[in-house]
């Protein structure tokens, strides 16, 4: 096995994450390569930008069918949550598909858009990703684009209509917002990852 | 509910921390780092770090510290200054700063505004604006160069228009800086703030004029900015950043604790 594996999916925020995994005292690789990544113990898939931008580069690496048939627990960041999904309005891109759920535009009248900021999460779920995370708790959300609530949702948020802050289909999970740019309630979220999922 | 946010700025200048009045006369306040680090403790939102010297001397921001702050710190953090291309904006972001703010470089070239939204997406994107009210015309106008007293200068555009602009252009977020107000702790530009606010449909913050508790009240509930960056009161300890956010919370403002 080769422990903790971030997926390096060309986009930027690959070194934020390493830097929080590595606070709480973990060594982390980051890898392109299909053995590393499917020999890991836990794997991210980070990503910020757009969805048909980071699909393509996922496709250029090769890496579409190894990160859509992983069995260890992987968890999704942002970006990297709406890729889990069947599909984004953004761009109109084929996600990977491994949770049953679209990314659609957010919109609104009155509230500014993209979301940015911290917001208040509501669990929806019984899950060991949010052991020891209240509801009403901050987390740090930045995007214009969102996965609707339903069964996959394992805790939601609300900005301009409720929409997924974290959704699951059995080992893989997604965030939407940036637990290593989230304070102590990001590295919480991230230590539950690592150690008890 | 979405949060209004705190944000310290830190002018950075050959590695240190510096804060001039109305622009000019900088004293150095201390390290980058170990600063960061206490703003992320205190309970500060965000950082955002902004290199003074950079456009005006035509340098890029030394690249070694945005990587020690990211290694430190757990809350977001946006950089500033002469990232004049789409390359320069990569390397800062793959460093692990959450955002990046341009200014003078996208004046000059406003199509950077757009390569940067295609490339990184519109949630990186940071505009600032340094505005001055000119009593002449009576009218607010965007300046450029600003870290270099000898060679700001006018642009000739209107702040108002200069903020529709950025945003066709794809920009997720405008720092708004009034210049007349800039480091004199008098208060923020209510007025001017709340006018951009209406023709600004992405998050605003508000730069400029921070003295007291007071003020950060005043432009949330005046002015409807998302955000409050600061500088001297922080620095100076003159503003603790949990008693400004107990207070503003009596005040009904949304607050992160």
């Amino acid at each position: 096995m080769s422990g903790l594996v971030i997926v390096h999916t060309g986009c930027a925020n690959i070194s934020s994450l390493k830097f929080a995994v590595e606070r709480l005292g973990y060594d982390v690789t980051v890898s392109e390569d299909i053995d590393i990544i499917k020999n890991a113990d836990k794997v991210f898939v980070p990503g910020v930008g757009a969805a048909a931008a980071a699909m393509a580069q996922i496709a250029d690496k090769g890496l579409t069918e190894c990160l859509q048939t992983l069995t260890q627990p992987v968890l999704g960041i942002c970006l990297g949550m709406q890729l889990l999904t069947k599909r984004s309005e953004e761009g109109n891109a084929d996600c990977l598909g491994v949770i049953d759920t679209q990314v659609k535009r957010m919109t609104s009248e009155e509230l500014r858009l993209p979301h940015m900021g911290w917001n208040q999460i509501s669990k929806t779920k019984e899950h060991p990703l949010f052991d020891g995370i209240e509801n009403g708790t901050y987390f740090y959300f930045v995007h214009g684009f969102a996965v609707e609530t339903g069964d996959h949702s394992l805790a939601v948020c609300d900005y301009t209509q409720p929409f997924s802050a974290s959704i699951c289909n059995s080992n893989y999970m997604g965030v939407q917002f940036h637990p290593e740019r989230s304070g102590s309630a990001g590295s919480q979220l991230l230590r539950n990852f690592i150690e008890k999922v | 509910m979405l949060a209004r946010r705190i944000i310290p700025c830190l002018d950075v200048r050959d590695g240190k921390v510096v804060k001039g009045v109305q622009f000019r006369n900088h004293e150095i306040i201390g390290d980058i780092v170990p600063l960061a680090q206490r703003y992320a403790e205190a309970g500060a939102d965000e950082l955002v770090f902004y290199d003074i010297t950079a456009s005006s001397d035509q340098r890029v921001v030394d690249k070694s510290w945005v990587e020690r702050i990211a290694q430190v710190i757990d809350i977001p953090f946006c950089v500033a200054g002469g990232i004049k291309t789409v390359e320069d904006a990569k390397i800062i972001l793959e460093m692990g700063a959450d955002k990046i703010s341009v200014n003078s470089p996208a004046l000059a070239n406003p199509e950077l505004v757009t390569q940067l939204n295609e490339r990184f997406g519109q949630q990186c994107v940071v505009v600032g604006i340094d505005s001055y009210y000119d009593e002449t015309s009576k009218t607010y106008q965007v300046y450029q160069f600003t870290g270099d007293e000898k060679r700001t200068q006018n642009t000739g555009r209107q702040t108002a228009d200069w903020v529709e602009e950025v945003q066709k252009r794809g920009a997720g977020e405008i720092v708004l800086n009034c210049m007349n107000q800039d480091g004199v702790r008098k208060g923020y530009d209510i007025e001017q703030l709340s006018n951009i606010r209406e023709k600004c449909k992405v998050p605003l913050i508000a730069s400029g004029g921070a003295g007291a508790m007071e003020h950060f009240a005043d432009v949330f509930e005046t002015s409807d900015v998302d955000g409050a960056l600061a500088a001297s009161v922080f620095h100076k300890q003159i503003i603790d950043i949990q008693e400004l956010k107990s207070y503003l919370r009596t005040k009904n403002i949304e607050m992160r604790p």
